[in-house]
């Protein structure tokens, strides 16, 4: 038995090496680097050793065989970081019940996504792959890094990352379980009584395991509770052990699920989307809350419709954790530009503008000791500009993960896929839906969900 | 005390209520202006230093000997720039409210062919996207409707005023959606066959049509009053070449169908929409002369074999080849986000000279109207903005907008929640 486990252990062992992503080495030469945390430094040097930031400083020597990049008249910034995306995924929701806190995205990564390379060339190098708003309480996500060309889903992973959760309060919930299948919640009443109630089942389950361990210390023969994925989830929530991550627009929901937080010791806590969190800015940073927003969208729902292009400057300036995502796989492309947008409505500082899409995303997701600024000892994830990063004819020349270059303006071939139907030759024309928030993929899986009800329902008429 | 203190909030808020009307709404104001000490980019005869004189809703005069009129309001435009209104080439301004909410979507009708259906009757001159578009120095636009062979009329509204008359800005365009077999985002499972198919039954039946319009207005020609068909009514302009065509394409292939179609037809007056893929076959378009509005350019590329910058580069790349380039955002809530676009086609390979004029002159070219918009010279309109800086640039401010003469207020919802919203009273605690 001993021997098979000591097998099993060199063996895990064995994989888990293999499985070590790739790092590099490099010295970036003179640039003007744009640190986010500390300040800007002009002709300045970046040193990448295996992987990790080792220098910053004034005409660092390169050693001996590492590469040099010469990025005079360049930016050099940190690797964009995207608090809510769902590229990279084969599936996003599983919109069966209001609460799956059961399932896990991180099960579905897909390594082949072009939007993984596309991101790349806008400078984006982490993002937060995100279960769909369709559920109350979603399912779990995974933070990667955007290790394009690999086969292996695992080398997507970031390590060290901390597990983090999808929660969606308002319409999509009640479109898809009210509307949809006619059950709770078809209301923002029924969304907060949907994860009061998942809440109070989780801290039941983990009081039960509570005393079976106690109990189990005198009684070898103590019964322990049914092992349950779902309410397991729900109990390392209450425990603080996954960072809650909820989709919502509008200032009371936003409002009601800090309350029920409150009650149940949650603290871990960012709203995205948060269209309406500039009404409950002083709230939110009293809460400790983050804020995870678009530049500009609004109007494309109701929930949506009164919203400000000034809602990341306002809640920056009540002094909430505050970032710009991409929902989608065409703006995690100029997240840059994105953030742009906050000094022509808000006019906020270059450094917070960066901070929006750097070193905040990256407290957001619990992963601001490794990436999000360029730090000695931080991941080498970096992006080499052309003009400012927040102009708008700012270009990304170069983008670095691990100290590795994953993507090359000058070296960026014509078809970047790698997973090649040779029966088709030429693949198909797709145009994205060009009119407001098309870019719904939080929807992606709920409408085929629904559409698939509705079929069968006409069906059933017409029998 | 007492006493005192409750004359006191009598008489602040009667101070208050009397500055009520100033503070809260502002009006458009129409009358005579002068943009002093500007930087002024005429987009047509380059830079000039100066002022530009507004009169009667027209520029008057404009440069360094210009005489400011009695009684005109001088603004100071030092350090500013001024630059003609831009103008997005293709739109559903007014035409949507709520995307999601299908009673304030008035942009498609049923049925396939619908070009009878006015556009500028369904614009909400209200719409709360009006104001949050024309602050970023959009100040004209055309707006479309969609869906359907023949989806309807588009039509060029300036962004202020009361009635879609008061809007009109003088053109108008039928639309036609050219026969594409896409598939549908989901549940469309047809196979390549069935769409192709498809595609040439749509083809034929888009002949039938040109033909029954062509003879409708062959029969008109002779003195016949043909039997009430409001259908060709509404093509027998295009037919006779007194509107245009806006054919909308975007494959490769269908542009290159569109370009047959519009010669084999001989449509007299035709511009390409869309053409995502244009930068595929930009030669033909550009040897076949027909202009091009396309857009948005801050999209992704329409194949997944593409190279990552493919729909940024795509206007420059038509440029090149000689096309004439207009653009457009394609969108309803966020077109003020067009001279992004632009920057964008810039950062990615298009002339930034190109570029300017892509959102004000030729734009105003393909409408027809350039001896009205597009640039800043005398006789034109006063349909222009005072900005910061460069108008392409994220960070630049606009801080005058006349549209039409109308000296516009610079509000809109997203600003008013902004100010009320920056610090608000009560704060944290009540």
């Amino acid at each position: 038995m001993n021997k098979y486990a000591l097998l099993l252990t060199l063996l895990f062992g064995a994989t888990a090496l293999l499985a070590q992503p790739k790092t590099g080495s490099m010295l970036i030469k003179n640039g003007t680097v744009l640190t986010i945390t500390k300040g800007t430094l002009e002709n300045t040097d970046v040193l990448v050793e295996k992987g990790k930031i080792t220098r910053v400083g004034k005409s660092i020597p390169a050693p001996a065989g590492v590469e040099i990049v010469d990025a005079t008249g360049m930016y050099v910034m940190p690797g964009i970081i995207d608090a809510h995306s769902h590229i990279a995924l084969d599936a996003i929701n599983e919109a069966t019940s209001p609460v799956t806190a059961e399932v896990w995205v991180g099960d579905a990564l897909d390594p082949f996504d072009v939007s993984i390379y596309r991101a790349l060339a806008g400078g984006c190098t982490s993002s937060h792959a995100m279960h769909g708003s369709a559920n109350a309480i979603g399912g779990e996500c995974e933070t990667i890094k955007h290790r394009w060309g690999t086969k292996n889903p695992e080398d997507l992973r970031m390590a060290n990352a901390p597990r983090t959760i999808k929660f969606a309060l308002g319409e999509n919930p009640m479109r898809v379980h009210g509307e949809g299948s006619g059950i709770i919640p078809a209301s923002r009443m029924g969304v907060e009584f949907v994860i009061r109630k998942a809440f109070t089942e989780g801290k039941n389950y983990m009081e039960a395991w509570n005393k079976y361990n106690e109990e189990k210390k005198t009684n070898p023969n103590a019964v322990p509770p049914q092992y349950d994925r779902r309410l397991q989830t729900m109990a390392d929530i209450l425990k603080g052990d996954i960072i809650i991550h909820c989709h919502s627009y509008r200032a009371d929901e936003i409002y009601m699920l800090m309350n029920v937080c409150r009650d149940f010791g949650v603290t871990k806590l960012c709203f995205q989307h948060v269209n309406e969190g500039f009404k409950v800015a002083p709230e939110l940073a009293d809460f400790g809350a983050g804020a995870s927003v678009f530049a500009d969208w609004w109007g494309y729902k109701f929930e949506v419709y009164y919203s400000t292009a000034y809602n990341a400057a306002i809640l920056m300036r009540n002094g909430v954790v505050t970032s710009i995502n991409s929902d989608s796989g065409d703006y995690i492309r100029h997240l840059y530009h994105q953030a742009g947008k906050t000094q022509r409505y808000g006019g906020l500082t270059d450094d917070e503008a960066l901070a929006l899409i750097t070193i905040n995303p990256a407290i957001q997701l619990g992963i601001d000791q490794q990436v999000g600024s360029i730090e000695v000892g931080k991941d080498a994830d970096i992006v080499i500009f052309k003009n400012h990063p927040l102009s708008v004819y700012g270009v990304p020349q170069k983008t670095i993960v691990d100290g590795v270059v994953y993507f090359d303006i000058n070296e960026d071939p014509d078809d970047i896929r790698i997973d090649i139907n040779p029966e088709e030759s030429f693949p198909a024309f797709f145009l994205e839906e060009q009119h407001g928030h098309s870019h719904d993929r939080c929807m992606q899986g709920a409408w085929e969900f629904l559409f698939e009800r509705y079929q069968n329902f006409f069906e059933q008429q017409k029998n | 005390m007492k006493y005192s203190l409750s004359i006191i909030c009598i008489i602040a808020i009667s101070a208050l209520s009397l500055s009520l009307p100033a503070q809260i709404v502002g009006k458009a104001e129409r009358g005579t202006f002068a943009l002093t000490n500007a930087t002024i980019e005429t987009v047509t005869n380059g830079t000039v230093q100066g002022t530009v004189i507004i009169q009667n809703g027209k520029i008057t005069a404009l440069g360094n000997n210009v005489t400011i009129p009695a009684g005109a309001k001088t603004i100071d435009c030092a350090g500013k720039f001024i630059y003609p209104g831009l103008i997005d080439g293709g739109t559903r301004v007014g035409l949507s409210e709520v995307s999601s909410v299908s009673l304030t979507q008035d942009f498609a009708e049923i049925g396939e062919l619908t070009p009878q259906m006015q556009a500028l009757t369904a614009v909400n001159p209200n719409a709360t996207a009006i104001p949050v578009t024309r602050v970023e120095g959009v100040t004209t636009a055309l707006t479309m409707p969609a869906n359907g062979l023949f989806p309807g009329t588009a039509a060029l509204i300036n962004l202020v005023g009361y009635t879609p008359d008061q809007m009109y800005a003088g053109f108008k365009g039928v639309v036609l959606n050219f026969p594409s077999v896409r598939r549908r985002r989901f549940g469309d499972n047809r196979t390549e066959e069935e769409l192709k198919k498809e595609e040439e039954k749509q083809l034929k039946q888009l002949n039938e049509i040109w033909e029954q319009a062509q003879l409708y207005v062959n029969i008109a020609k002779s003195g016949t009053q043909p039997d009430y068909n409001p259908e060709m009514e509404a093509l027998a302009p295009v037919v006779r070449g007194e509107m245009a065509l806006l054919v909308e394409a975007n494959r490769y292939n269908e542009i290159e169908s569109a370009i047959k179609w519009i010669q084999e037809k001989k449509v007299p007056k035709a511009v390409l929409t869309g053409v995502a893929e244009g930068w595929r076959v930009a030669d033909k378009i550009a040897k076949a002369n027909i202009p091009v509005i396309t857009g948005p350019v801050i999209a992704v590329p329409t194949r997944a074999s593409d190279r990552y910058d493919k729909a940024y580069a795509n206007p420059g790349l038509m440029q090149k080849a000689g096309v004439k380039v207009a653009l457009r955002t394609n969108s309803a809530e966020n077109a003020r986000n067009l001279p992004f676009n632009a920057g964008f086609a810039v950062a990615y390979g298009m002339d930034k000279a190109a570029a300017l004029r892509a959102i004000t002159i030729t734009p105003a070219e393909i409408f027809g109207v350039a001896d009205r918009l597009g640039s800043i010279e005398v006789g034109k309109d006063a349909t222009l903005f005072v900005c910061t800086g460069d108008p392409l640039e994220t960070s630049t401010q606009v801080v005058h907008l006349i549209i039409d003469g109308w000296e516009v207020p610079l509000e809109s919802r997203h600003i008013q929640l902004y100010q009320e919203f920056l610090d608000r009273q009560p704060g944290l605690k009540k």
